[in-house]
Formats: C-alpha cells, sequence, structure tokens
C-alpha cells in the first residue's frame, strides 16, 4: 500500500497568539512549531501502522518553505519513509490542495490520508478538496479504520452516533481522534531520519481562491465570581441581569 | 495532577540549538509528561525505582548517549547528552541518576579503558538497559578522598581476589554488573567489572533515605570475590580513571540541575498566576515577582553556562576544573530555586501534589554526590591560585 501522509504545521498549544500589520498577519515572533496534532497522531500513525501490517511506504507531504523542514523531519523521525515539501506558502486551502492533489496523482497513492483539521485555522477543507481533485472518494472525521486488503471499514463519528462505512482504495481520508494512538520517537528514528530523503519540489502553477483580510483575538476573559454556596439568589440575578444567560 | 511543564526559553538559546537538538529535547521531554510525571510521586513516596522505564530511557538514547553506535550507544554530541539529562532530570533527579551512572560512569569507562571484547561484552546489554550498571568508588571512609580507599584486589595467577565495601552505591541493589575502584598490591587504583553472581559479592541496600527515594541505593561488599582476570580494564589507571568518569557524569548532572530547576519554576510561575490571597494573584505582590524574576535569571545564566560548556566539551577542550564550576553553580541554583519555588506554593509546596519538595530533597544528593558543594569550590579556588586548601599535594 503506497501512503500519502498530509503534515501541516500549527503553533505549539502554548504559543502566545498575537497578530501584525493591523491584524493581517499572524506574528510567528517566539512561537514554537509542532507538527499539527490530528496529522502527526492520527493520520501519521494510522498511515504506519497500515503500513506495518501490509507493508508498502509512507511518504508525508507538506506546502511550505524550507523553515519547516524540522517538523517534517519528525514525522521521519516516527517512521514516514521519506518526505516531499512543495516550496510554497499555503496561502488558501485550494492553492494547498491543488498542489497535493498534483502529487499524490502523478505518484499513484493508494491511500491519502490527513488529520480532520488543523489546530490553527480549523478549516477541515484541504482533505476534501484533494479527494476532489483527484475524483475519489472522501471520509471525513474518521475515527477508526480498519484494512483487508484494499477495502477499508471505517467509523465515522457524526451527531450523536456512529456512522460505519466500507470504501476501496484509492480514497481520501480525514482523521480524527480515536484513530491511533500518538507515538513518540525514538533515538534510532531520530538518527534514521538524518538520511531519509525530504525531496523540495517547485510548486505547480495555483491561484488563491480565498483572501484573509483580518484576524481578531477572542474578547478577554472576564474575571471569575465566586459566590456563596448559600446565596443562590444572588447567582441567579448575576446570571439574569449581569451574564445575561437565562 | 497533568504535567502542564513549559520550559523557559528566556534568552532564545532554542536558537543556537540545532534542530536535531531540539528534537531530541522535545522527544525526552513528551516522554518524560508520558511516562515519568503520572508516576513518580507514588514512586519516590514508596521509594523505589520505576525499573520498567528503562526501556523507554534507552529507546531514548538516555543509556550512553554519546557512546558510538557501534556498541550500542546513540552515537550523539555532548550537547545532545546534556539535553537528555535535563529533561530526565526535570521529571525526577532519581531517573537522570540512573541515566548518568549507566552512561557516564559505567559505558563510559568500559568504553574508554575497557579492551575490545569487554565493550563488545557489556556495551550493547547496557545501552539496550538489559542490565543495570553501578559505579563503585565511594567507601565508609573515603568520601571527597577517594584516592584513600582501602578496597584492594591481589593477583592470584589466574584471578584476582577482591576485598573492601563501597558505600552509596547508586543502583548497587538492582546492578547486574559494577565498575568498581580497587588498588592493586602496589596501591595503584584499577577499575575491575565485578558481575552478579560472584560468590562473595553482595549488595545490601541502604534504606531510609530521604533524598532521591525514587533511586535505589545501597553497598557493594567483596569477600574475597575472585574476579577473572580479563574484568579488569586495562587502557588507564591511577585515580584519574575514576576523575575521567565523574568529568562526565558531573557535565551531565549541571545540564541535569536546569531541568529539576525549570521545573520548579515553572510550577512556582503557574501557581502563583492561580492563587489569590488578599484578592490579588500572589503573583501580583513584589517579594513574589522578585523570587520569580531572581529565578528565571539564574536559570537563563545556567543555560548559557551549560551550552557553552556543551561546546568546549564537543570540541575536546573543556577541563575539569571548567566542569567543576558548571555542577557546583547549577546544582547550588536549582536547590535555591527548589527552596524559593516551595514557599510561593505554600502549603501546597510540602505535599506530593506538586514536584517541588521531591526535586529540593532530591537536589540535597545531587549537591553531595560527585564531588561536594564545597570540593568543587576548593577546585576552581586550586585552578586560580595554584594551591590546594583541601589535600597536601
Ligand atoms: C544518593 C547518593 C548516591 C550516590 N551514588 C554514588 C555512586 O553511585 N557511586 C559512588 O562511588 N558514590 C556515590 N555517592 C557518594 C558521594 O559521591 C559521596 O557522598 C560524596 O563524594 C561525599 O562523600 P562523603 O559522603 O563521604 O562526605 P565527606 O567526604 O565526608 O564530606 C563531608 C563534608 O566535609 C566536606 N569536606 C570534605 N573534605 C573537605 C576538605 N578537604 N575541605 C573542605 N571541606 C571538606 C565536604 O564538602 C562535606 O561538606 C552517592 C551519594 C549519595 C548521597
Amino acid at each position: 500500500m503506497k501512503i500519502l501522509v498530509c503534515i501541516s504545521k500549527a503553533p505549539d498549544t502554548t504559543a502566545k497568539i498575537a497578530f501584525t500589520d493591523n491584524n493581517t498577519q499572524f506574528d510567528t515572533n517566539g512561537v514554537q512549531f509542532i507538527i499539527n496534532p490530528y496529522d502527526e497522531w492520527y493520520a501519521l500513525v494510522k498511515g504506519l501502522e497500515i503500513k506495518e501490517a501490509q507493508g508498502g511506504s509512507v511518504t508525508v507531504i507538506n506546502v511550505g518553505k524550507a523553515d519547516n523542514d524540522p517538523t517534517i523531519r519528525k514525522a521521519l523521525a516516527i517512521g514516514a519513509d521519506d518526505a516531499v515539501r512543495i516550496d510554497a506558502e499555503p496561502t488558501d486551502a485550494l492553492y494547498t490542495a491543488k498542489q497535493i492533489a498534483k502529487y499524490a496523482k502523478e505518484n499513484n497513492f493508494d491511500l491519502v490520508l490527513c488529520g480532520k483539521e488543523t489546530i490553527d485555522y480549523n478549516g477541515s477543507q484541504v482533505g476534501g478538496m484533494i479527494a476532489a481533485i483527484l475524483d475519489q472518494p472522501f471520509i471525513s472525521n474518521a475515527s477508526k479504520m480498519e484494512m483487508d486488503g484494499n477495502k477499508a471499514t471505517v467509523q465515522r463519528d457524526i451527531q450523536g452516533g456512529k456512522e460505519v462505512i466500507e470504501v476501496e482504495t484509492p480514497f481520501v481520508l480525514s482523521a480524527a481522534k480515536g484513530m491511533a494512538e500518538a507515538r513518540i520517537p525514538n533515538m534510532r528514528g531520530i538518527m534514521a531520519a538524518r538520511t531519509k530523503p525530504l525531496n523540495v519540489i517547485e510548486p505547480a502553477e495555483a491561484e488563491n481562491a480565498t483572501e484573509i483580510v483580518s484576524y481578531e483575538l477572542p474578547p478577554a476573559k472576564g474575571d471569575c465570581k465566586y459566590i456563596d454556596a448559600d446565596n443562590a439568589a444572588e447567582l441567579l440575578e448575576l446570571l439574569r441581569n449581569e451574564a445575561k444567560v437565562i | 495532577m497533568a504535567d502542564r511543564f513549559q520550559a523557559p526559553d528566556y534568552y532564545q538559546i532554542d536558537d543556537l540549538l540545532t534542530e536535531e537538538h531540539k528534537l531530541i529535547r522535545n522527544t525526552v521531554r513528551e516522554w518524560v509528561k508520558k511516562e515519568v510525571s503520572p508516576i513518580i510521586e507514588d514512586y519516590a513516596q514508596k521509594a523505589e525505582y520505576p525499573i520498567q522505564l528503562n526501556k523507554g530511557i534507552a529507546e531514548l538514547g538516555g543509556f550512553g548517549p554519546y557512546i558510538p553506535t557501534e556498541y550500542g550507544g546513540a552515537g550523539l554530541d555532548q550537547i545532545s547528552y546534556g539535553l537528555i539529562m535535563q529533561e530526565l532530570e526535570r521529571g525526577d533527579s532519581g531517573i537522570r541518576s540512573a541515566a548518568s551512572v549507566q552512561s557516564s560512569l559505567v559505558m563510559y569507562p568500559i568504553y574508554q579503558y575497557g579492551n575490545e571484547e569487554q565493550r563488545k561484552k557489556y556495551l550493547p546489554k547496557l545501552a539496550s538497559g538489559e542490565w543495570v550498571g553501578s559505579f563503585g568508588l565511594t567507601e565508609p571512609d573515603h568520601g571527597s578522598n577517594p584516592g584513600g580507599m582501602i578496597t584492594n584486589f591481589k593477583d592470584k595467577g589466574d584471578h584476582y581476589l577482591l576485598n573492601g565495601a563501597k558505600m552509596w552505591i547508586t543502583n548497587s541493589p538492582i546492578c547486574d554488573v559494577a565498575v568498581v575502584w580497587a588498588k592493586n598490591e602496589e596501591g595503584r587504583i584499577h577499575g575491575l567489572v565485578v558481575e552478579r553472581g560472584m560468590e562473595g559479592f553482595t549488595t545490601p541496600e541502604t534504606h531510609g533515605k530521604w533524598s532521591l527515594r525514587a533511586s535505589r541505593t545501597g553497598e557493594l561488599v567483596f569477600d574475597n570475590v575472585k574476579v577473572p582476570k580479563e574484568n579488569l580494564l586495562p587502557n588507564k589507571s591511577g585515580l584519574g580513571a575514576p576523575l575521567g568518569c565523574l568529568d562526565s557524569a558531573r557535565y551531565g548532572i549541571a545540564w541535569g540541575a536546569i531541568g529539576a530547576a525549570m521545573d520548579c519554576y515553572d510550577s512556582a510561575l503557574r501557581y502563583s498566576k492561580e492563587r489569590i490571597q488578599f484578592d490579588r494573584p500572589i503573583a501580583s505582590y513584589q517579594l513574589v515577582q522578585k523570587k520569580l524574576a531572581e529565578m528565571l535569571t539564574e536559570i537563563t545564566k545556567a543555560q548559557l553556562l551549560v551550552w557553552r560548556l556543551g561546546q568546549l566539551k564537543n570540541e575536546g577542550k573543556a577541563t575539569t576544573q571548567q566542569i567543576s564550576m558548571a555542577k557546583r553553580n547549577n546544582v547550588d541554583m536549582a536547590l535555591k530555586i527548589a527552596r524559593e519555588a516551595r514557599q510561593i506554593h505554600g502549603g501546597m509546596g510540602i505535599t506530593g501534589e506538586y514536584p517541588i519538595m521531591r526535586h529540593m530533597m532530591n537536589l540535597e544528593s545531587v549537591i553531595t554526590y560527585e564531588g561536594t558543594h564545597d570540593i568543587h569550590l576548593l577546585i576552581t579556588g586550586m585552578d586560580i591560585t595554584g594551591i590546594s586548601a583541601f589535600r597536601v599535594d
């Protein structure tokens, strides 16, 4: 099974988020980047599990500039066989999906895996767009998958329950929590990653379909008010007149 | 309680590290959060070493980080070694001690002073964690002055006969092999590898420690132990041989102590922002800010110190005296931070809910072993004046 896993980088969950240029640019100064957890913990590890069970290869792909290489090396340290970086800023979802889809098409992958969303932009778009461009089925938000040859039984979380579907390769799937258990690389993996191929390729001609006009931070958290456990009346009054939630 | 640790890096020292250094450091950090933090308090309270972690430490390259890969080591540079120690000690000094002893006090002498057969026989099993090693230098009557040791061996033709006792030996109760320093008939110090099971070799445990409780400590007792001649480390003798191992271990401790200090600082910073007294977070009071600001200043200085020392070590230029300075400064810095952090936590600071008291008690060993705080000062004093104030030469 030839597997392609899409990985993007995201700010570490503890990073301080700020914007510059009149709230149009994300301020990356001092921000540590990690592999988007849905990509790393679920999509990549599931890809590795499938390879370990049936043989084949796992290639990770990223659209980004050279400062993404450390995050890509980590994916190689966890166990991917090789990596591809398309040397361009991933400026919008369609642009990114076109880049990945072109590479996927040229290299005939059986399976394209990605995370259900990135933890920064929460777009959930790229996987679906890749599938559409490749004219393949797209299974989103998958929390479990069993592979039997080229047939997959996939469980999806749906409102209030689960849905089980069958699908044959090739297809594109976005992975959610439950799909696999995160792996910590070991030293052998880190050393092997030094010499695994990381191929940098030029982007294909493509246009952005959207443009980010501005960002806004969520309102600052209000102060916490403590109310005496015996004073339900005051609580009610505050919820009604101050918080206006009841 | 979940481990919410965030490492301070006030001077962007991360920019001085390679991408691989950061990957190694972050990997060990993640592993410590997942494997060490949830269980360590319990093991410290029970006074047990979580030996099940050895496999994980081995996979992280924690046993013999700088030993070449052909002997099972990780083949990393000295800064990687330091970062691994820092992260392990962020979890607990006992875990770092196990890795330090195995790497620098057992694998290092076998690699540096041993022959090819000895390297092949011992190093891979120590690197994989299958075997636990210990290092016997200190004796009941010879601590700061190991050169006065009385443990000795006699040449009996086809074997050596070893007699004596070592005390305060990390991992003695669980070791499979021990690198033991003893004098021959001419009074010259040699290293011998003693294996569990050799007749007359026992390892009684030292109980009742208030420090390094998640690490096993004990004695190595040799009562007419027949040691095969091929177990003598042939390539170096004299006091310089064990001291060479200590250089390597002390270097790791200088990094390790930063881990403990960062954990205390991080916990104190978070606690002080969450703890409300007199209607305001205690972090808003000047005296608490002074404590926190001084902690971060000291951590930052210590980080720069070991980073430079690591470079010197990589270039083979670090001196024993430079390593002494870093060990002394950083452990003292960590211990002071632990004490201040404990006060910031108020009464909570004495409980196992927070790592502070455990670190603080651990560091009382770390400031004594591998050369006491005062002896390291006297080493610096001797280096700059040319006069020894601790021994008559
Ligand atoms: C938990 C733990 C684990 C250890 N693990 C090991 C191990 O694995 N292997 C091993 O070999 N050893 C180990 N040690 C032993 C450790 O290295 C010794 O405890 C240390 O070297 C100090 O020796 P001592 O305890 O005999 O103290 P002493 O040497 O008796 O020192 C007592 C005090 O006197 C001071 N002092 C001594 N001489 C002078 C002087 N000339 N001038 C000024 N002050 C002086 C010291 O600084 C100290 O304050 C361990 C110790 C502990 C606590």
